[in-house]
């Protein structure tokens, strides 16, 4: 019988800072069940006078990890759900989750062959998920992950990707649109097409994409992805964000 | 549009949850087509707006509402009236 989708209470059992504004959460789940890479959980907070307010956050770990997973939080300004997921959470608060959740924005090991994936920002989280279940499931088809991030320090996950890169054919290109540290090597700009013809060339064109970032990186990784030859029906996206570009 | 409401634009995939729950599974993946230009899109890719009381699934193309879902304490609200339904099949 299918499984339906219930809340479940979660307790958080580690957190990590990834940067200044970026925060892993580390959530215990006692009716865990595997997520395909790409899902993600709907956290629900509610407040003494009952207000409750609802967000969904990208699992970040990798499916094997039995009884937890990782979310990844970006703190948002004035957001209801972030600040309190991002500064006021300790280890051991407890909140409403439900998950995992999706369809769409899906990959795993079950999926063969060259593997596309596109970050801007915290669009990174999901993808992640897709690359330690990689690694994980000793995954060796040819994969490459292009990352826009604003600057250096904004890079989540940098060491991690660092490590994978140097096994399982996996090989991850940067680029830093605001600022850049001295000596810096990868890309310096937005992404653009001959970007995405450069990263996606050794690929072929049969490499299936995931793009996941601000609504206006979205558009043009995907258009352009479209433009530089990839099927339209083997990218699929996953958008947050500003729509302006 | 001002850039604060932009921020708080999503796509289909913010709404699986509360899809699963009033249709019983993934909706995400099933294609709708807007009643008002005709484009076709998963409803992942649907623009999605969540974070007021309701949530409200637009066409990428021309920005009609396909679907609005509304849940109060007690019950469900979903309205569909921007999405194409086929007629039904004269096949038999």
């Amino acid at each position: 019988m299918k499984r339906t989708l219930e809340w479940q209470i979660a307790t958080v059992k580690a957190l990590r800072v990834e940067t200044v504004d970026v925060k892993t959460l580390t959530l215990a789940l006692p009716d865990w069940t595997a997520h395909r890479p790409g899902q993600h959980y709907d956290v629900r907070l509610t407040a003494e006078d009952g207000y409750s307010s609802q967000r969904s956050y990208s699992v970040a770990s990798e499916p094997e990890r039995m009884g937890e997973i990782d979310i990844t939080v970006e703190r948002i300004g004035d957001g209801e759900v972030s600040p309190y997921l991002d500064d006021t959470v300790v280890v051991g608060d407890r909140f409403e989750v439900r998950g995992p959740i999706g369809g769409y924005f899906v990959w795993d090991k079950s999926i063969d062959g060259p593997l596309l994936l596109v970050a801007g920002g915290s669009g990174i989280v999901p993808l992640m998920a897709m690359l330690r279940h990689r690694a994980v499931a000793g995954i060796s088809d040819p994969a490459r992950l292009l990352y826009s991030s604003r600057t250096y320090e904004q890079i989540i996950y940098g060491p991690e990707l660092e490590d994978l890169a140097k096994k399982n054919g996996l090989t991850v290109s940067y680029t830093l649109t605001r600022t850049q540290p001295a000596g810096w090597k990868g890309y310096a700009r937005r992404i653009d097409d001959a970007m995405l013809k450069e990263v996606s060339a050794p690929l072929g064109r049969g490499a299936l994409a995931y793009i996941c970032g601000p609504t206006a990186l979205v558009e043009v990784a995907a258009d352009g992805l479209e433009r530089v030859g990839l099927r339209a029906e083997r990218i699929r996206t996953e958008r947050f964000g500003p729509s302006g570009p | 549009m001002t850039a604060k409401d932009d921020d708080l634009v999503l796509d289909g995939n913010a709404a699986a949850g509360t899809l699963a729950e009033i249709y019983g599974d993934d909706m995400t993946t099933v294609l709708a087509e807007c009643a008002s230009c005709g484009k076709v899109d998963h409803v992942a890719g649907l623009v999605a707006y969540v974070h007021a009381p309701g949530i409200v699934l637009r066409c990428t193309a021309c920005s009609t509402v396909m679907i609005r879902i509304v849940q109060t304490p007690k019950r469900t609200f979903v309205d569909v009236r921007g999405k194409r339904i086929p007629p039904p099949s004269t096949k038999t």
